[in-house]
């Protein structure tokens, strides 16, 4: 059994992996620390949670436009999620993505959805991410 | 997204790898946001000057290397660290080399080695209308908003690309329909002479910002005789609590003269208020400190103006900073010049103000330092220090400030807002 879900490439690419979800939004800077890709803000709800190889789900990006940075430095290090779904996906957050594809040719897919469809994805599902056709599975 | 010839041929590689890849990345931005072309800008702003990963160490030298140069003035944030005084400034050496490989890529590149976060006040001065591309929060904040200059919230590394094209998307704030205000924000119970503590701004800054979150806002009740850099401290504030790259101050911001022009004739969609009573627990917000210890006041927080100098001499002539405590300020370096050359340098010296350019108080190394508390008069700094840096803060106007590195201890009048 599978759901499918439909959405809005933000920056195409296919990727396979477990979800990590929350409703609160995520700086990249300041947020998740560079060197580890564990959310290291003590007020997040995903505290000490590595975003590495997850399909990481949150509503939307916040703070500093470094953000764009240390996606990169994540990307650099193999630390990076394996693709972002947000429901409002803002260039600072999109900057990350695009500017890895191009300098060091690595997907990182980015996909937005509406409010109803990004609360069917919770922590813990296997999903595939295929950004270009803009959809998700989620594999039951 | 319509491409010229020209374009096209970059993106064909017919202008080298650096301008292929610096285009290919504007062209994905744009179509994400549905821009049907990309517009030239006059200047760019770089933000990513600060070496922190070595993925952005790595982007700079192979933009450098492949050939990349600005096809526009282009001016730079600040690095890290002083580039001058690094030593004397105890910036351990082993620390050293990565900042100076950043400077030299991006003077390699011909941008202009300003190294401040104040481009408005020192270095490519932006008129009304003009189209830019900037990165630096607080920078995109005053541009927009107190000169009338179009730039979005560029983040870090689009600045770059816009630099070696000359060009960015056309989309967001380049375009006058998306700098509508949609929300106004009044200012209650508030009197003439609350403004007349300059800390008011970067606290109604640091909420506007939390207010107004990533949407066009408008404020009214701002004095219009508001001096420069309270526009300062209120745009690095609501740029630091807010994604906040265009505010409407009504009577100041050139395209908010009138409600009717910053709501583009239509009404509010939303009216907000701000009460004494809000100011006063954002202040309480920002205080982590404990106690009346303090190991370090900071100010500049953006960049120290010459007004602002003139200022703090004021305030400090005929005193002594505590031994116990440090007291920094930063600036950049046609600042730095202005001040040497009249003498408030050495006076401010004398009196045991440390005195950096081109550096970051946020990210300066802090090894050799030792600190665990920090005053501030910067609602930014103060926001971000614990984050960044692992200080507890506390918030207070400049006179607080140094009243309280003279003293050793943290000095705090009540202001009028805390007194109802």
């Amino acid at each position: 059994m599978a759901q499918k879900i439909k959405g809005c490439c933000v920056v195409p690419g296919y990727a396979k992996g477990e979800v990590l979800a929350t409703s609160q939004s995520i700086s990249f800077w300041g947020g998740v620390d560079p060197q580890t890709g564990l959310i290291n803000d003590p007020r997040h709800e995903l505290f000490n949670q590595s975003v590495a190889s997850k399909i990481l789900v949150f509503p939307h990006g916040k703070g500093s436009s470094t953000g764009s940075l240390m996606m990169l430095e994540l990307a650099r290090i193999n630390k990076a999620p394996a693709a972002i779904v947000n429901v409002r996906s803002e260039p600072i957050l999109a900057t990350g993505p695009i500017v890895c594809k191009h300098f060091y040719s690595k997907e990182i897919p980015m996909l937005s959805l509406d409010q109803t469809s990004f609360q069917a994805l919770k922590t813990g599902q296997q999903v595939t991410v295929d950004a270009t056709k803009a959809l998700i599975i989620i594999h039951i | 997204m319509h491409l010229t010839d020209e374009e096209k041929r970059i993106l064909d590689g017919r202008r080298g790898e650096a301008a292929r890849i610096a285009l290919a990345i504007l062209v994905d931005l744009g179509q994400l946001y549905g821009a049907e072309a990309l517009i030239s800008v006059s200047q760019v702003h770089i933000d990513a000057t600060l070496y922190m990963v070595d993925a952005g160490l790595e982007f700079a030298e192979k933009i450098a290397d492949w050939g990349g140069r600005v096809a526009v003035p282009t001016s730079l944030n600040p690095s890290a660290i002083d580039l001058q005084r690094w030593k004397q400034y105890r910036v351990p050496p082993e620390v050293l080399p990565k900042h100076t490989r950043l400077e030299s890529a991006y003077l390699k590149m011909g941008a202009t080695p300003t190294w401040t976060c104040v481009p408005y006040q020192n270095g490519l001065i932006p008129r009304f209308g003009e189209q830019i591309a900037w990165g630096e929060s607080n920078a995109i904040a005053f541009a927009n908003s107190v000169i009338g200059a179009r730039t979005n919230r560029y983040a870090d590394l689009m600045d770059i690309c816009a630099a070696i094209i000359g060009k960015v998307p056309k989309f967001g704030l380049h375009l006058a329909e998306n700098r509508r205000a949609r929300t106004l924000i009044r200012l209650e119970d508030f009197t003439a002479q609350m403004f007349e503590d300059e800390a008011i701004y970067p606290l109604l800054g640091y909420l506007f910002g939390e207010m107004a979150g990533d949407q066009v806002a408008a404020i009214e009740g701002i004095p219009r005789h508001v001096k420069v850099d309270c526009l300062k401290a209120f745009s690095a504030a609501a740029a630091s609590s807010g994604a906040v790259g265009l505010f409407h101050m009504l009577g100041i911001t050139p395209e908010a003269q009138t409600g009717k022009m910053c709501f583009h004739g239509k009404n509010p969609e939303k009216i907000i208020e701000i009460t004494p009573a809000m100011l006063k627990d954002t202040e309480d917000r920002l205080w982590t400190v404990r106690g009346d210890a303090i190991d370090l006041v900071v100010s500049g927080c953006p960049h120290y103006s010459p007004a602002e100098f003139g200022r703090l001499l004021s305030l400090i002539k005929g005193k002594k900073i505590n031994k116990s405590v440090i007291f920094w300020v930063f600036t950049n370096r046609t600042v730095y010049a202005w001040i040497k050359n009249s003498g408030i340098l050495a006076d401010l010296t004398d009196a045991g103000v440390m005195v950096f350019t081109d550096g970051c108080p946020l990210q300066y190394p802090r090894e050799s330092w030792h600190f665990n508390t920090a005053m501030t008069d910067s609602a930014k700094f103060a926001n971000y220090c614990f984050s960044q840096r692992g200080l507890d803060a506390a918030f207070g106007s400049i006179e607080e400030c140094v009243e309280t590195a003279v003293r050793g201890k943290i000095y705090r009048r009540r202001p009028l807002w805390r007194r109802k």
